[in-house]
């Protein structure tokens, strides 16, 4: 991995609450190249947040800290929020997680697809309008012209997805971290929209971060799997080699996992130990 | 060939369907339940006009009338007539715009509400102006800057609008800018000296001098608008102001929000043109129900403002038992309602694509 795209050192994400403060991301650290990082963790286990972290948008009042934060060669953690501006959308992108909810009701799919490219390009109406209606054929969305003047609500939830990954792949970043990119889909959408988002991050030779709940997914579509527990990153390995897991959560996560052809009476219940947190958090 | 051929045809047909024939249907129907709450309204303003204990033979031949005239008169009032056939006649006069004869005014009650209604229209449309023109952005400055200074400012504010009575702040302004600043013109529409000067058009005679090309009565009448409007503006603003910050800070947590700062959007853009977009759809029938409330008179600043509106002819109306003018104009005040109501569900589709496609 000669091609650092994202460097995170230590990154820790604190949310003061009235006991005490919350710290939803506690010393992650990792780096993703141009390749295909998978972040995988139950609810709560921090992984969106450590996303949103990387976006700069971590609501207030959450407090992001971190010994390294690199965009390529950008210090994230010197970035002023009009600086960091720029970098959203052109550099590093994110896809959420329900195109029924994160894209503007009341614009059309086009014209919102448009608003990025003309947010950090300098193009005129007619050239926008252009450049969105070839990332919708990029897309592999079949009538471009027709689909531009759709609003969310009356697009399918496929359709919308690849609008969001058109939308936020516009002005050309180098990194896109997928939130749970699928998890809203149908099962026989969800593939198709993987292959478009696969196609994409290839031929434009992107780094991806896919966040995710669902290791199989994962395992299949990434070359590295980060797996998170607690705000924490308790494993790092190969996607291929996920079976060999070491940590007793990847373990248990992955044993707790139904297979087909496999009957078996009971699925073991995942068991957490609370020493796994104590033996990661440094002093 | 004959294929695409079909299937261009149904496109076309489903193009039709959108942009011509759902709009019609839409206004069909939208007129539909109009007729329905007309009607509503006549029966209970004709049930009122039965009910009160009023008689409308006594208001017009006076107690010490002969027991003939009293029922001749019952008699050319339609009052002897079945309920139903009564009705019937009263709502082809109110069809007709015939609501009798006032007894305050022994004018027909129509030409007193044509005289007095132009006068709080105007008063209402500058005051709808003020409050949405400045209700809006400052409701939207409170949710962005939830908890801060700018909202707390702003919410005492608004507070302030809501719970003092008007009829204080019209005084007091009346003390302020007219008796000790003279800012602004006192009482009354106009002064006296250019009364009837311009020829009436719309009634309104800010607009009708203009039109006249009075520029001097004009800026007389603007002079003594501009105190009351501000009152009943500042009343709807921090209604307004309140309802959309409460409005905006619903659609600052949806997800979309997240999208569009992802995208690099400035915050100022992601506010004022996503998240405003969306907030103009729910805040369309509050701005319609602060212009019915608006339109329905201010009883008590045209009182202290002495201004010749809808809700001081109500006023004197009632005080003087006045029954065919007090149903006149509650029919209007309806009828106001009815059509703003009308109003908002056209003007639906026009913030919000989702009830295009509604049938």
């Amino acid at each position: 991995m000669t091609d650092t795209l994202l460097t995170v050192r230590n990154l820790r994400v604190t949310y003061p609450g009235d006991d005490g403060d919350f710290r939803a991301v506690r010393n992650v650290s990792f780096s993703v190249g141009r390749e295909r990082l998978g972040i995988v963790g139950e609810s709560g286990s921090g992984k969106s947040t450590t996303g949103r972290a990387i976006m700069g948008l971590v609501p207030p009042p959450g407090r992001v800290e971190a010994d390294a934060l690199r965009l390529g060669e950008t210090d994230l953690l010197k970035t002023s929020e009009r600086q960091f501006r720029r970098l959203r959308g052109r550099r590093i992108a994110m896809v959420l997680q329900d195109p029924k909810y994160s894209l503007d009701p009341v614009m059309s799919v086009g014209q919102q697809i448009a608003e990025t490219h003309r947010t950090h390009v300098r193009a005129g109406q007619r050239a926008a309008r252009q450049a969105a209606l070839d990332m919708l054929a990029a897309v592999h969305i079949r009538d471009p012209e027709r689909v531009y003047n759709l609003y969310p609500h009356q697009v399918s939830g496929g359709m919308g997805q690849r609008v969001m990954i058109a939308m936020m792949l516009i002005a050309g970043p180098d990194l896109l971290i997928a939130d749970e990119p699928t998890s809203a889909l149908d099962v026989t959408v969800q593939q198709q929209v993987l292959v478009i988002l696969d196609e994409m991050v290839r031929s434009r030779g992107m780094g991806l971060i896919l966040i995710s709940h669902n290791l199989h997914l994962v395992s299949a579509f990434c070359d590295r799997v980060l797996v998170m527990y607690a705000g924490q990153v308790v494993e790092t390995c190969e996607a291929s080699r996920l079976g060999e897991a070491r940590h007793p959560y990847t373990q248990g996560l992955l044993a707790a996992l139904p297979e087909l052809g496999h009957r078996r009476a009971e699925l073991p219940q995942l068991r957490r130990d609370p020493a796994w947190l104590e033996d990661i958090v440094p002093a | 060939m004959s294929a695409t051929a079909s299937t261009g045809r149904t496109e076309i047909s489903a193009e039709w369907g959108r942009r011509v024939a759902a709009p019609i249907r839409r206004v069909a129907s939208v007129l539909g339940s109009v007729s329905l709450t007309f009607l509503g309204l006549t029966v209970v303003t004709f049930i009122i006009g039965r009910v009160i204990p009023i008689d409308p033979v006594l208001a017009i031949v006076g107690d010490k009338a002969s027991r003939e005239v009293y029922d001749r008169v019952r008699e050319q009032l339609g009052l002897n007539k079945p309920l139903l056939v009564q009705y019937w006649d009263y709502l082809m006069r109110v069809l007709h715009g015939n609501f009798g004869t006032s007894v305050m005014t022994s004018r027909p009650v129509l030409t007193d509400l044509l005289s007095v209604f132009p006068a709080t229209v105007e008063l209402s449309i500058l005051a709808l102006i003020i409050g949405v023109a400045g209700g809006i952005p400052l409701g939207v400055v409170a949710a962005t800057h939830r908890g801060r200074w700018q909202d707390q400012a702003i919410r005492f504010g608004s507070l302030l609008g809501y719970s003092m009575p008007v009829f204080w702040l019209g005084l007091v302004g009346l003390l302020a800018f007219y008796a000790k600043l003279g800012w602004v013109n006192g009482p009354g529409r106009i002064d006296v000296a250019f009364d009837d000067m311009v020829t009436p058009v719309t009634g309104m005679v800010t607009i009708d001098s203009l039109i006249a090309g009075e520029y001097e009565v004009f800026w007389n009448a603007l002079s003594h608008l501009v105190l009351p409007a501000s009152i009943l503006g500042y009343i709807s603003l921090a209604y307004v102001a309140r309802m959309t910050r409460s409005f905006m800070l619903g659609q600052l947590r949806q997800e979309y929000v997240l999208a569009t700062l992802a995208k690099g959007l400035s915050p100022w853009r992601v506010v004022w043109v996503h998240a405003l977009g969306n907030v103009w759809v729910q805040l369309l029938t509050v701005i319609a129900l602060t212009f019915g409330s608006l339109l329905e008179g201010a009883v008590l600043t045209e009182t202290v403002f002495a201004w010749p509106g809808l809700g001081m002819y109500m006023k004197n109306s009632l005080f003087a038992a006045d029954l065919n003018a007090v149903l006149g104009g509650t029919v209007v005040i309806g009828i106001v309602y009815i059509g703003l109501n009308m109003l908002t569900d056209l003007l639906y589709p026009l913030v919000d694509p989702r009830a295009r496609d509604q049938r």
